[in-house]
């Protein structure tokens, strides 16, 4: 350790730089109150005061800021969805990411490092060609490439013929990246406290209550509190604080798990994904391999772990991976995931007046953390549903219309 | 949860089963196309306790599971006959 720094260890008036700044007593009326402090609900936090001028805001977080699916998600972002709507959306988020550890003041260790999803069957390779054709259209950086590319581009994949699911070619998306997905919610946090947002948290939403034609009242576990405008953005408990305003959510919660093996050698370059067998894989900085899959199979209020999830997961693993025979699993996890029928998110108005909803996320919503916080940050400030959000909103499920992402989000986040 | 009590093949690896989702009233025929929206794509999705259809799958055999998704507990598996018989007899909503 360098001397200087040690002296300042030894200096009793040397107070230190504190992160966050002080909190402040919870008031009993806000222009807008954030149901929800997460990723979604600290970014909206931060580009109201940044975009907006707003700041008589408070985000509502019941545990801790950022213990709910922004602290378990496995960060893998991209852009290479299956609709227009979808790749317009995740490509501006992208776009957003690539400055944002710059704007923050925090080291988000964003580390773009090529992402392949691998096909092992005549169908995958038709969604991989059909989404790199959207792709390449809208302007993204996606191709499908053969097996001879990924020998190259990842060599220590089994490409063997011999395995139940040889690998036929993949969907290889060069900027699809990892990042440090706790700093990314102290970033914003420590940002909106700094233009005057309060950020509550052990505090729980309990009950809400609409007035016509103005303010609405929210119960919480800390007195009650009169807000003008709500944004709730709550992941896995969505349809359970939905039903206190009143209205339903096309939305099933349900455990996605997740697990870490112990540090390696750094070995695996790119984000590796299989749909066939419900995998996908990065290596961390710290070398960990960050491993998981396709969501649980039934819906569940409870984030325990399941022997069945990695028993399943290893054997897949291996297929791809036979030299990890030896590897440890060091942890295991899971998040409650707010999954909705055409795997694309709910963003916007909802029958409740200024009550606007940011949900639906259920395993990929890590990824949008920018681009939805500043949608639903313009929504709140304006009452007007940007363009960029429009195709989410949940009048869609109304008219029988869906933003189909399956193809391009069921295992691969 | 790792066993279900199957009404049809007894107690079976919960792996060999698949759930349905939330037992409903089906609208009419004729109902407006938002009732049909309602019935396709929204769900109660109950933190609490909630009855499913779920199926044997080695089987084909569907069959009604009160399970709790707070505690992951199963509290009764039924006949189809069997549930909407007994529900025939309370409110008729399922709700216990
Ligand atoms: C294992 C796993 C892996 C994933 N991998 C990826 C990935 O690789 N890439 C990707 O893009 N996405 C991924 N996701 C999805 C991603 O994590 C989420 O979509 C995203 O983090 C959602 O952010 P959020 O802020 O909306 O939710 P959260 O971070 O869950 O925040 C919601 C907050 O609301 C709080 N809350 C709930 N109810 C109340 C209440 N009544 N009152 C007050 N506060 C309340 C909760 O405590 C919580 O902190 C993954 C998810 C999981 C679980």
């Amino acid at each position: 350790m360098p001397l200087a720094l040690l002296k300042y260890g030894f200096r009793r008036k040397y107070k230190g730089d504190k992160y966050f700044p002080e909190a402040r007593p919870l008031r009993d009326t806000y222009d807008v109150v954030i149901i929800g402090g997460g990723g979604h609900g600290l970014a909206c936090a931060y580009y109201l005061a940044s975009d907006w001028g707003i700041a008589d805001v408070a985000v509502l977080e019941k545990g801790w800021l950022a213990s709910g699916n922004t602290a378990r998600n496995t960060a893998i972002i991209r852009a290479n969805y299956l609709t227009p709507a979808g790749v317009l959306f995740y490509e501006e988020s992208m776009r957003l990411w690539r400055s944002l550890a710059g704007e923050l003041g925090i080291n988000l260790m964003y580390s773009e490092r090529g992402h392949l999803t691998l096909a092992h069957s005549d169908a995958a390779l038709r969604t991989s060609r059909w989404r790199a054709e959207v792709n390449k259209h809208l302007g993204i950086d996606s191709e499908l490439v053969g097996r001879d590319e990924i020998a190259k581009l990842c060599p220590e994949i089994n490409l063997s013929e011999e395995v139940r699911y040889p690998v036929l070619g993949a969907l290889y998306h060069p900027p699809g990246a990892i990042a440090r997905h706790d700093a990314v919610a102290w970033g914003y946090a420590r940002g909106a406290m700094h233009s005057g947002i309060e950020i509550h948290q052990q505090t729980e939403v309990t009950g809400i209550k609409s007035h016509v034609g103005g303010s609405i009242e929210l119960e919480t576990n800390r007195g009650s509190i009169t807000a003008g405008t709500v944004v709730q953005a709550v992941a896995g408990m969505s349809s359970e604080v939905a039903r206190m305003a009143g209205f339903k959510l096309p939305i099933r919660s349900i455990p996605l798990q997740a697990c870490v093996s112990e540090p390696l050698k750094p070995f695996l370059d790119p984000i590796v994904v299989s749909g066939s067998l419900h995998i996908y894989v990065s290596q961390s900085a710290r070398g960990e391999l960050v491993m998981g899959g396709a969501t649980d199979p039934y819906p569940l209020y409870s984030t325990r772990s399941t022997l069945d999830f990695s028993e399943r997961l290893m054997a897949n693993m291996l297929e791809l991976f036979p030299f990890l025979e030896n590897a440890k699993v060091l942890r295991q996890w899971a998040g409650i995931a707010d999954m909705t029928p055409d795997f694309s998110p709910v963003m916007g108005m909802t029958p409740v007046s200024k009550y606007y909803i940011d949900a639906g996320w259920g395993t990929w919503g890590f990824k949008a953390t920018p681009v939805c916080g500043r949608c639903m940050a313009e929504l709140a400030a304006t009452g007007k549903v940007p363009d960029l959000i429009r195709s989410f909103e949940l009048e869609r499920f109304g008219r029988m219309e869906q933003v189909g992402e399956r193809g391009a989000a069921a295992v691969g986040h | 949860m790792k066993i279900i009590d199957c009404p049809l093949n007894g107690p079976r690896n919960a792996q060999e089963f698949v759930c349905g989702g939330e037992v409903r009233q089906e609208p009419s025929q004729d109902a407006a196309i938002d009732k049909w929206a309602d019935f396709v794509f929204l769900e109660n999705n109950l933190q609490g306790v909630v009855h499913e259809w779920w199926c044997h799958v080695a089987t084909s055999y569907w069959f009604i599971v009160t399970r709790n998704t707070a505690t992951e507990e199963i509290i009764a598996t039924r006949r189809p006959d069997e549930f909407f018989a007994g529900l025939k007899q309370t409110d008729g909503t399922g709700s216990e």
